[in-house]
């Protein structure tokens, strides 16, 4: 067995025994990061000797006591999460030479806590997109392949970087952001596990922003449980961030080994789109099988305006988005283009620092603000939210989670992408809901396409009850025994 | 409703993103491709719904009004693309 077979517990209970120092297994990945992270751009900024010298700490830690369950563990940032003096990219050309002179509270509170930091992992340009097609910085290659195939594939996004690295164990665990789906998705098509908790949990100072009513740090790991100890130390409190939830966070590794006996599980009938793929379908159906073994209710319910998620969804994000983005004028920071006064030097600016995506956001969310359509879009997608927030809370009434699909597909080719901005929209489909009601969502890799990719399920639960999502994720994982590595891969 | 030629300017103008004329036409059809996709919004009834502006329904904290950091100047000229002493420097704005 290799250092990257490891999980997080693993790795801990070996650094504990001092079977492995924690600069031993820091530089075991940072020589991975180095073979394998030009083929694959998972990471636009690896910092290897900020790698070694945190885990010379961590190894004093480790020796001299107050070790935590991070200590020493080498993950990846991903690079939407402001690190002091370390260049912070947002994944845009704007954002090119930022070296943030402060430190988000979720890596902060990682850095406490010891974890190693092996770089700041590649995304979609200000965490917009669900292909990690959109950063300013290249994409990101999926480490799996299908059967018999050389077409290079995308590994979702926009935690395209921080999933690609857990998932070819170039990190062994990472932070992600979810906005409409960035954590899961991606999880999804590598084959990895990612929470994204309840709005609130996680704080979101220091993360550069993009729909502020919706954007929610989590973790992304190879099993459940690295998802559990990462998150239990990301949450908390934070008066910085006026939108955190004033509440104990639980040890959620407490969580996994409870019983699904007698827990009540929802399967919404508005999740059968017309067209799914019924691989998808039938690995669904495979899920709530698995459960039910287990000994829990599965119940059909309803979600009745699922289908008004997405289009309330790009109605919403892009407004937020727009105003968020006006603080990239050329003047404070990031990058400059010179004009011939000031309107033409902010023009000039944002034309050539931001993306063809990034720019359609703006552009939409400018319009849906506008005087004369606010109440016909932005007012009306505020109260299309409100129905579905008000789906999950009637839901809640009846069920203590609900199973889904992740994505409607697997993961798709880096050429097959679509010229049309909304059909790479229709990946968050399921995903979205959720975000727009706040509550925890997880996937879970639970089996593989008839092409040999991964394919993810859904999990969702009440308002920072991250503790149920967790104990029926553990057990779809045990019963999905989901092993399948991907061809590129640290050994 | 569907986005003119001079309604993407106007947007872009607003926005202060500078759009080349070659630009306009591409991005009217995405605009309105996407604009279209959220029409169907209007088949649902919302009478009497209140919107919801986040996640849940939460108050939001506030908190004493008294000084809690300064003095850091240099920390926050640190990425100034251009700047005069303690200021960020802009075009003249003023003739």
């Amino acid at each position: 067995m290799s250092v990257f077979d490891l999980t997080i517990a693993g790795a801990a209970r070996a650094l504990r025994a001092r079977e492995i120092s924690a600069v031993e297994l820091a530089a075991a990945y940072n020589a991975a990061v180095e073979a394998l992270n030009p083929r694959l751009n998972a990471y636009i900024t690896p910092t290897p000797e900020l790698a070694l010298e945190q885990a010379r700490a961590a190894d004093r830690r480790l020796a001299g006591g107050g070790a935590t369950p991070l200590t020493g563990i080498p993950i990846a940032m991903k690079d939407l999460f402001c690190t002091e003096g370390v260049r912070t990219t947002a994944a845009s050309k704007i954002l090119g030479n930022f070296v943030p002179p402060y430190e988000s509270t979720v890596s902060a509170r990682l850095k406490a806590a010891g974890a190693v930091m092996l770089g700041k992992a590649n995304l979609d340009e200000f965490a917009m997109g669900s292909s990690n097609l959109t950063s300013a910085f290249g994409p990101v290659e999926s480490p799996w392949k299908r059967h018999g195939a050389e077409a290079r594939l995308a590994p979702g996004g926009s935690s395209g970087g921080s999933a690609a690295a857990v998932a070819a164990r170039i990190a062994l665990a990472a932070t992600g952001t979810d906005t409409g789906g960035s954590i899961r998705q991606p999880a999804a098509f590598t084959g990895i596990a990612g929470i994204k908790p309840t709005y609130g949990r996680c704080s979101r100072f220091g993360v550069v922003a993009f729909a502020s009513s919706l954007d929610q740090p989590g973790p992304m790991a190879r099993n459940v449980e690295d998802n559990a100890l990462m998150l239990s130390v990301m949450s908390g409190f934070d008066e910085k961030d006026s939108t955190s939830a004033d509440r104990a966070v639980p040890d959620f590794t407490q969580a996994l080994h409870r019983s699904v006996k007698g827990l009540k599980i929802g399967v919404p009938a508005e999740y059968r789109l017309e067209g799914t793929n019924p691989e998808i379908l039938a690995l669904w159906e495979q899920g709530i099988a698995w459960l039910r073994a287990e000994g829990a209710e599965i119940r059909d319910i309803s979600l009745p305006h699922t289908k008004y998620g997405l289009p309330a969804y790009y109605i919403i994000a892009p407004a937020e988005a727009s105003s968020n983005l006006a603080r990239y004028d050329g003047v404070r920071y990031g990058l400059r283009v010179e004009g011939e006064d000031l309107i033409d030097l902010y023009e000039r600016t944002r034309a050539e620092g931001f993306g063809a995506e990034v720019k359609r956001r703006i552009l939409i969310g400018t319009y849906v603000l506008s005087h004369g359509y606010y109440d016909a879009y932005y007012l009306k997608a505020q109260k299309i939210r409100s129905l579905i927030l008000r789906d999950f809370t009637d839901a809640f009434m009846e069920v203590d989670a609900i199973l889904t699909p992740t994505a409607p597909s697997a993961a798709f080719g880096l050429d097959e992408t679509m010229t049309d901005p909304l059909t790479m929209y229709l990946n968050d489909v399921f995903t979205v809901p959720a975000s727009l009601a706040g509550v925890p969502a997880m996937s879970v890799p639970a089996g593989l396409s008839a092409a040999g990719l991964p394919l993810g399920l859904q999990v969702i639960g009440r308002h920072f009850d991250e503790e149920t999502v967790f104990t029926v994720a553990a057990a779809l994982e045990r019963a999905a025994q989901f092993s399948a590595l991907p061809q590129v891969r640290a050994e | 409703m569907s986005l003119d030629a001079a309604t993407v300017r106007r947007i872009a103008k607003l926005a202060r993103i500078r759009v080349r004329d070659e630009e306009v036409a591409t991005l009217q059809g995405e605009l309105n491709a996407i604009l279209g996709y959220v029409e169907q919004l209007a088949e649902v009834n919302v009478e009497g719904v209140e919107p919801l502006s986040g996640g849940m329904r939460m108050a939001l904290r506030s908190r004493a009004d008294e000084l809690t950091d300064g003095g850091m100047a240099e920390k926050i000229l640190a990425n100034a693309p251009d700047r005069i002493g303690n200021f960020f420097a802009v075009p003249k704005v003023v003739e």
